[in-house]
């Protein structure tokens, strides 16, 4: 992923695949008297696609808005690489590689699809605002290498045809794919989806399921996932983690936690039922 | 037939991300500048200088600072009848305080001394949005006048109040004051504006003009990609006041030679400058550009047409031109609500599969 210019943080530095890239440890997150989060714990390991599935309401975004920085939880502790963090902005959460797509399409609407994904290659363009007023020299140069970058992620999502369309005029499955491409752009090490596949029809599902296969292997970024269904999560996770009402009740890979009785009840519903 | 871009293919990102990749608008906007920069001049006299240019372009490059902020950031402000205020009021410390200073530095030190107040204006903008902002900006407009009119400080404890331009040159012409040329003025403010706009441009095709309008149309998902809200909104404001603090500098020492704050700086220009934008086009360089034409062009051709043309008391014309320009605002909006620039990009549009109907 890195072929033509250093990314803004180095993927993999540190953590081989397999180890523990990000760990939450006891986190409680409570907005006044509601508890959205009470004493999780669960790991994403590197290279791994990691589901997080629950009813509604059972704290799935909250814990993707706690590990972006978005939320801070008022317990526990979130080790990134192997360092334990501290309360940080979501920018700074960016910079250090954990990008994000959203359940309801988060697209800077009036700008084209292009300029969209050409932004999340921002924290990477380094070059100073007197030569961003000539856009030339360097400037321009470095303009062209992400510009560089950015189509080759427009190829391998395949929306080459919509590069230049504002993306407010764009279809809501083609919205949710250049959200992707916009985290892609990015070049995170830890990528947070949440429900990449909300309100598509099943040929849509079918290409983002592929797309998120294709990311994870042939960029071996980290992914992790929320996704009511079932079908998909089990095929595409390595690891699931189950929540309700803001408790972890089941963790594992998906042929255990679809046999677990917690699960079960508290999600699946009884087998007869299906 | 003319305006197609047929046959022309493009081979580098370079030349697909320049301003005008297609060659007829290029062409057409040589051309204009040219005649703007090489024709003109030779024509210029006092009447059409003084009534229809030097606006034109002073209110053009304040509109389009006023667009970078409220078009491309969306970040709304009404205190840009203040902040040129204040650019006014630093050329004129400038000039008496440092009398060798050249006079486009003293309108470049301007901007720069305006940049500083915006931001400082500009910091509220990371904690409230949309009409609370507009309303703490709105505190600027009147605080910034009232500061330049009861500071004796800033107008010299001249007795009336009023500052009045001292004669500066360029090149050897003399560009402020009543003995300047016309054309001098001309094409002082001209390349000002030029250079500006081009300037604008490009930043806002770049990372920057990106992040500004990340943050303007989701700031949630610009912070999470690594945008800094504050760092980015207070640039716009800084860039916005910049130009904004020039245009007062130039309206006060190029057009006007002698101001008094309350009467050129009030409320009203900062909603004249703002209509500009939303008249042009919000977020977008020519939109400014249009909107300033339209709302300083519109009422100088209704009063011609009104006492000239029919013959009207121009007393009666005057309160009939406010009358039509209120009604031409709403109709304008009412059929394109994205303003001037749309329009031209739609009639672009249409024009290059003219005269076929698809």
């Amino acid at each position: 992923m890195n072929a033509f210019v250093e990314p803004a943080t180095m993927p993999g530095s540190g953590v081989t695949k397999g180890e523990v890239l990000l760990s939450v440890a006891n986190v409680s997150l409570a907005f006044g008297g509601v508890k959205a989060i009470t004493d999780i714990s669960f790991d994403i390991r590197k290279g791994e696609i990691r589901a997080i599935i629950g009813p509604n309401g059972a704290g799935k975004t909250s814990m993707l808005n706690v590990i972006n920085g978005f939320y801070h939880p008022q317990e526990g502790t979130i080790t990134w690489r192997g360092k334990a963090r501290r309360k940080m902005k979501p920018y700074e959460a960016a910079s250090q590689g954990i990008a994000r797509t959203f359940q309801n399409v988060a697209l800077f609407k009036g700008m084209t699809t292009l300029d969209n994904i050409m932004t999340g290659r921002g924290l990477a363009m380094k070059k100073n605002f007197l030569w961003q007023c000539l856009h030339w020299g360097p400037a321009l140069k470095e303009e062209i290498v992400h510009r560089h970058r950015v189509e080759e992620i427009i190829d391998f999502l395949e929306i080459q045809a919509i590069r230049k369309t504002p993306v407010g005029r764009l279809p809501y499955g083609l919205q949710k794919r250049v959200e992707l491409a916009r985290a892609l752009a990015m070049e995170p090490e830890l990528l947070l989806l949440d429900e990449p596949m909300a309100g598509m029809n099943l040929e849509e599902k079918e290409d983002m399921s592929r797309f998120i296969l294709d990311v994870n292997q042939q960029f071996g970024t980290t992914i992790a996932l929320i996704e009511h269904d079932m079908g998909v999560v089990m095929d595409l996770s390595d690891r699931v983690v189950v929540l309700d009402y803001g408790r972890k009740i089941a963790d594992g890979i998906p042929e255990e936690v679809q046999k677990n009785q917690d699960v079960i009840d508290a999600y699946l519903g009884v087998p007869h039922e299906e | 037939m003319l305006y197609r871009e047929a046959g022309q293919f493009k081979t580098t990102y370079d030349a697909d991300q320049a301003i005008f990749p297609i060659a007829q608008d290029r062409w057409a906007v040589i051309a204009f500048a040219a005649i703007a920069f090489l024709v003109v001049p030779f024509f210029v006299n006092d009447y059409w200088t003084n009534a229809v240019l030097l606006p034109l372009l002073i209110y053009g490059l304040a509109a389009l600072g006023l667009n970078i902020l409220v078009g491309y950031c969306g970040q709304i402000s009404l205190g840009t009848g203040g902040f040129m205020a204040v650019g006014a009021f630093a050329s004129y410390k400038l000039m008496t305080s440092f009398p060798e200073l050249n006079i486009a530095i003293v309108v470049l030190l301007s901007g720069g001394a305006t940049a500083l107040v915006g931001v400082m204006f500009g910091l509220p903008s990371l904690r409230i949005k949309g009409f609370y902002l507009a309303v703490a900006t709105l505190a600027a407009q009147f605080f910034l006048v009232w500061l330049f009119n009861k500071v004796g400080w800033f107008y010299n404890y001249s007795a009336t109040g009023q500052i009045s331009v001292p004669e500066r040159s360029i090149f050897g012409l003399v560009v402020t004051g009543p003995t300047a040329a016309p054309w001098v003025k001309y094409l002082f403010c001209l390349s000002f504006l030029a250079l500006f706009g081009l300037i604008a441009k490009n930043v806002v095709r770049g990372r920057i003009g990106r992040n500004w309008m990340a943050i303007r149309d989701m700031d949630i998902a610009a912070e999470l990609i690594g945008v800094r809200p504050l760092q980015t909104k207070l640039s716009a404001f800084a860039f916005s006041s910049f130009y904004v603090g020039m245009a007062g500098s130039l309206l006060f020492t190029i057009y006007l030679g002698a101001i008094e704050v309350t009467e050129v700086f009030g409320i009203n220009v900062s909603f004249l400058v703002l209509f500009m934008v939303i008249i042009g086009g919000l977020g977008s360089i020519l939109g400014s550009f249009l909107g300033a034409t339209f709302l300083v062009l519109m009422p100088i051709f209704l009063k011609n047409f009104m006492v000239d043309g029919l013959g009207l008391l121009p007393v009666l014309a005057k309160h009939v031109e406010i009358l039509l320009m209120g009604l031409l605002i709403m109709g304008f909006l009412i059929v394109e609500p994205h303003g001037l620039a749309r329009m031209w990009q739609i009639l672009k549009e249409k024009f290059r599969l003219w005269p076929f109907p698809y």
